[in-house]
């Protein structure tokens, strides 16, 4: 019989996929890159951090509460959160195939915060010929966009 | 009447930036519902939300450098008018949409600035709190321009509307420019910023959208201030006893 060593690490990540941005439920807190770190201790305590997308994103204290009763229900004892703010979270961190989960619900994925002009697809028609309606959309990091090809308005994840 | 916030000087310098934030988020809230259109009513929403949570942020954090045992909801909700330290400009009630812009444009055009400057910061955690305000900034300013020029090269009402509003709030702005010795000393220290330095770009910034909304800079005639030392408009006062008093009703309830 071989026994597989998984380190605990290993284990609280694993876990940790079960915990999903509450407002894009398709999204674990790592494609949306908000986890950024996994430590456990020698006496078994695990220490998670986790950086805020938006100042205000109420989503972050129902992650956070997630985070404690994932874990703890996985058997971690003592699990601490710890929210770090530097380096500033920034849709940069997204990986490419959270960005393609967002197009496949419809939302237009953030384009690289580098391009001067950000080229934002329609996620129904892909037409290029889109507008913004509001800066403001319907959560803190989505701006509110029509396609003016296919007529349909679509959020627009923001590129910060 | 002992109005000692903290005599922690960094968590001081802390609380007043999460001061500005609170107030105005509150005031931003007290205008949801009544949009002109409901693009507006998101915006505003989600500008409140912003500036609510810096405030958290920042008071969380001070509440942990002060270290003596409040929480940063205690900072929120348990201080009084004169405890307070924010700027008398975010305190202004506004009487309808033009003047919520015309607050919101001088402050946001601060903000920006302020955040730039204070990313830099040796206090890792103020740095990175600015780091992210400062990219919100960026699209509340937008926002805010937008809006003052629509309505300056508007119709002729708006036009009077928010000229009007531009001066009744002008004589508030100077207050965000006012070094005092805790603003010299955290500058020195490398933590803060000293506002005096941030003013020429900020005028140049109004100045530019003014003048593309059509609009008339206020002279520089009287200037009010007060804020950082707790001396406030009679405008504050009702509104943090709205703010406050379900934690003063119900001390200690949480959701």
């Amino acid at each position: 019989m071989v026994i597989t060593a998984i380190s605990l690490a290993e284990r609280a990540r694993v876990l940790l996929e079960r915990v999903v941005d509450p407002d894009i439920p398709y999204l674990t807190i790592d494609d949306i890159a908000i986890l950024r770190g996994v430590e456990v201790a020698d006496d078994g305590s695990v220490t998670v951090t986790v950086t805020p997308t938006y100042s205000g994103c109420p989503a972050l204290g129902v992650i956070t509460s997630d985070i404690e009763s994932v874990l703890s229900e996985g058997g971690f004892a003592d699990v601490r959160v710890e929210i770090v703010y530097k380096p500033a979270w920034t849709t940069e961190w997204m990986s490419d195939a959270a960005k393609a989960k967002l197009a496949e619900n419809h939302i237009a994925p953030p384009a690289s915060v580098l391009d001067i002009v950000p080229e934002v697809l329609c996620p129904m028609c892909s037409s290029g010929e889109v507008r913004t309606v509001s800066e403001f959309g319907s959560t803190a990091c989505k701006s509110l966009m029509v396609c003016t090809q296919c007529g349909e308005p679509f959020d627009y994840f923001k590129a910060i | 009447m002992s109005t000692v916030t903290t005599r922690n000087p960094l968590a001081a310098y802390i609380v007043r930036h999460a001061d500005d934030n609170m107030v105005i988020g509150q005031r931003l809230a007290q205008y949801i519902s009544r949009a002109p259109e409901l693009e507006e009513e998101l915006a505003v929403a989600n500008i409140a939300l912003d500036h609510i949570g810096v405030a958290d942020h920042l008071f969380t954090y001070a509440a942990k450098v002060e270290g003596g045992g409040r929480t940063g909801d205690d900072l929120a909700m348990l201080r009084t008018e004169r405890e307070y330290t924010n700027l008398l400009l975010v305190e202004q009630e506004h009487d309808g949409f033009g003047e919520l812009i015309a607050r919101q444009f001088f402050f946001d055009a601060y903000q920006a600035l302020l955040w730039e400057a204070l990313a830099d910061s040796t206090d890792d955690t103020l740095s990175g709190v600015a780091q992210r305000a400062a990219k919100e900034a960026t699209y509340h300013l937008r926002h805010s321009s937008a809006w003052v020029i629509r309505l300056g090269d508007g119709t002729h009402e708006s036009h009077r509307r928010i000229q009007r509003a531009t001066d009744r709030l002008w004589r508030f702005t100077a207050e965000m420019f006012e070094a005092d010795d805790l603003d010299r000393q955290m500058a020195a220290d490398g933590i803060g910023v000293d506002p005096s330095t941030l003013r020429d770009a900020w005028e140049s910034t109004v100045d530019s959208v003014l003048e593309e909304a059509t609009l008339t800079r206020p002279e520089d005639s009287f200037q009010t201030s007060g804020g950082r030392t707790g001396v406030h408009t009679e405008l504050l006062g009702p509104m943090l006893a709205e703010m406050q008093w379900l934690q003063r009703s119900y001390p200690g309830l949480s959701w």
